[in-house]
């Protein structure tokens, strides 16, 4: 077994984790960030839209972009990037295990963790859901614009949030027809403007509608729809055929949140977050002193939140360990939290905005019942 | 024999076009063109294979579904070696990949 | 009752856009070339804001407030239309000719049309309204692969004309 001292280890080099490794290593710690996959950007090398939000949030800039250039940062900044490892547990006293290119075995020792795991996608069972075509639109947002493959040519979207009206596009932009995105809802669960752009395209959003059932003898052949009531039951004789070799689900993410489970944390079940997500305070530390947390493991948003709050998980662990005076920390977070509150504002912010109040109060009573017994340990 | 890659993306408004090295695998003996250090389940998706495994008890076709390691769902024999995760293995030249029976036995991989 | 509304269908109805701070005038559009915002949810984003040369867009704090257009202001460059991330901003020109309005718009596929072209003008439900005669496709770098293309069509679609259908065959077979 090979041995590995650091400042900060880093679980995750997606938007969250990257970000995080940049400001921490930028005040001088010693910083290392692992990810299981060949490559680094985690999700951002698949988002080809141009992003929402301010000039500092780097608006109009595409996420690939954004990408290329978090890479470039993090190479200037001095963290190390190690691929293709998995870190497989946390134990006691911040141990990580890790296994490098399936075969190296590590002991890493650090001062501080930031788990920025990111968020898998959420299923869905109906008949037929388990045939070759049916599969999560972020998984064909990968085929489509990281491995350039189209995952079929006639497509069905389950699901009218962000990510089931971003992918239809992004599907079309790639060559491939959408017939119809589909969400059970009374209303269009996304930005109107994604959906305007899919309409102009001809492509008809069946809300109040869901899937009865996908055929097909090896491979998704067709999807059959129906109309949903108030109680949301399908209503016998609305049925419609909808020819198409592939569904995409886009109905939610979940935090992947495996290894902050085994680090201990104290969670909390929040389904506007995406279902358990780490209690922690304002600088991303959670329960276990020394742990913090990143991005979409502490409650699904975007890639610009998670951006922001991978920042303020580096920033606050880099001066927990003195790399940076109170004063410069504040000043850095400050910053952070003003532009995070940006995007947790209007008309779909709110209440991403009021769940992350209820996480994070939660903390401060979580906080209170232990230094009433005593402290943590 | 060998499958096209009917499903490779010519031309995209957006995204630049890379430079790849065109190699070649193997799915059930058929040669597929692929590129070097793509998933392999992108390289079988550009040919049109979509089916990757059959389920132990029912022998169900499944494919691709999370394409980021998670699900296992795309878990094929490569080289020999049965359960790989096809979504986040990358290619390589002469790779033999075949279709998986329930659990997958190294033997029955690659003749 | 069909209900109607961005929220319903991903289409903004007559009645919202009606309301929204981001329309011109009728008077304004008779005289020429202006932007047409057409962003009526909001959301945190602002880029239009810093886009225009002319400072005639005005998102202002807190960044969700809708975008404001002060008609006097704008000259119809365009300018926004390819920075707008939404794509909702277009510019249309109802003085273009006798007959003729033109609407430029921002277009994200491939194959591109040229100029001269005669393509389906489609309205903001992806209908196929009238025929449209390509005017100008405009793609800086600044754009980052977004095009703006611009059709001439029949005057009384000026308001209605929002994009073309997709030029692709692959997509155009996709939508019989």
């Amino acid at each position: 077994m090979r041995k590995m001292e650091a400042d900060i280890a880093i679980i995750g080099a997606g938007s969250a984790g990257l970000c995080a490794a940049i400001q921490a290593a930028e005040a001088g710690a010693d910083v290392v960030v692992f990810d299981e996959n060949q490559l680094p950007g985690g999700q951002l090398f698949k988002q080809i839209h141009k992003f929402f939000g301010s000039r500092e949030h780097q608006a109009g800039v595409r996420g690939f972009e954004i990408g290329q250039q978090l890479l470039e940062d993090v190479k200037k900044s001095g963290a190390k990037v190690m691929l293709d490892s998995v870190v497989y547990g946390l134990f006691a006293e911040n141990s990580l295990g890790v296994i490098a290119e399936d075969k190296y075995h590590y002991e890493v020792k650090a001062k501080k963790i930031i788990i920025a795991a990111g968020a898998k996608e959420n299923y869905m069972a109906f008949p037929g859901s388990t045939l070759p075509g049916v599969m999560g639109a972020g998984a064909a947002q990968t085929m489509i614009n990281v491995n350039r493959v189209l995952p079929g040519k006639r497509i069905v979207m389950l699901g009218s949030g962000n990510v089931g009206l971003i992918v239809s596009y992004q599907l079309m932009q790639a060559g491939a027809q959408v017939a119809a995105v589909v969400e059970a809802a009374p209303t269009i669960g996304g930005y109107g403007v994604h959906a305007g752009k899919i309409r102009r395209a001809g492509v008809p959003i069946l809300t109040g509608h869901t899937i009865k059932e996908v055929y097909g003898k090896e491979e998704v052949e067709g999807v059959i729809l129906a109309q949903l009531d108030e109680k949301w039951q399908m209503i016998p004789g609305t049925e419609q055929d909808i020819k198409a070799d592939t569904l995409c689900l886009a109905v939610g993410l979940n935090p992947m949140t495996e290894l902050a489970w085994m680090a201990g944390c104290q969670f909390t079940h929040i389904p506007a977050l995406g279902g358990h997500v780490p209690l922690h305070d304002h600088n991303m530390e959670t329960t276990k002193p020394g742990v913090y947390v990143a991005g979409d493991i502490t409650g699904v948003e975007e890639a610009s939140s998670a951006m922001e709050e991978g920042k303020l998980a580096g920033i606050a662990a880099a001066a927990a360990l003195g790399y940076l005076s109170q004063e410069e920390a504040a000043a850095k977070k400050q910053e952070v939290l003003r532009r995070l509150d940006m995007l947790r504002t209007g008309l779909f912010g709110e209440k991403r905005k009021a769940a992350k109040e209820r996480q994070m109060a939660e903390m401060v009573g979580y906080q209170a019942v232990t230094a009433e017994k005593g402290g943590v340990k | 024999m060998s499958l096209s890659g009917e499903r490779r993306i010519q031309e995209h408004p957006i995204l630049p076009e890379v430079d790849r090295k065109q190699v070649t695998i193997y799915f059930d003996g058929q040669a597929i063109s692929a590129y070097e250090g793509e998933p392999i389940a992108a390289a079988l998706m550009s040919a049109g294979v979509r089916s990757f495994r059959r389920t132990v008890k029912r022998g169900e076709p499944r494919g691709i579904f999370c394409a980021i390691g998670r699900c296992t769902d795309c878990m094929m024999i490569v080289n020999g070696k049965p359960n790989i995760r096809t979504c986040v293995t990358p290619v390589e030249d002469g790779m033999q990949v075949s279709r998986q029976l329930g659990y997958g036995k190294a033997e029955e991989a690659a003749k | 009752m069909v209900k109607t509304g961005v929220a319903y269908t991903g289409v903004p109805s007559k009645e919202e856009l009606a309301k929204i701070p981001g329309m011109p005038s009728e008077e304004r559009m008779a005289k020429g070339a202006v932007a047409v915002i057409e962003c009526v949810q909001e959301i945190p984003c602002n880029p239009c804001e810093a886009a225009c040369p002319f400072g005639a867009i005005r998102v202002g704090e807190p960044i969700t407030s809708l975008p404001v257009l002060d008609e006097e202001k704008c000259t119809g460059c365009g300018a926004c239309v390819a920075a707008c991330p939404g794509l909702a901003i277009f510019t249309v020109n109802m003085a273009y000719s006798d007959e003729e309005a033109a609407v430029a718009f921002p277009y994200e596929y491939r194959p591109l049309p040229a100029k001269n072209d005669l393509v389906d003008a489609v309205d903001r439900e992806g209908q196929i309204v009238s025929r449209g005669r390509v005017l100008d496709i405009k793609m800086p770098k600044a754009f980052k692969q977004t095009a703006v293309v611009t059709l001439a069509v029949p005057k009384a679609m000026g308001s209605r004309v929002r994009g073309m259908a997709p030029f692709s065959p692959m997509l155009r077979e996709g939508r019989e």
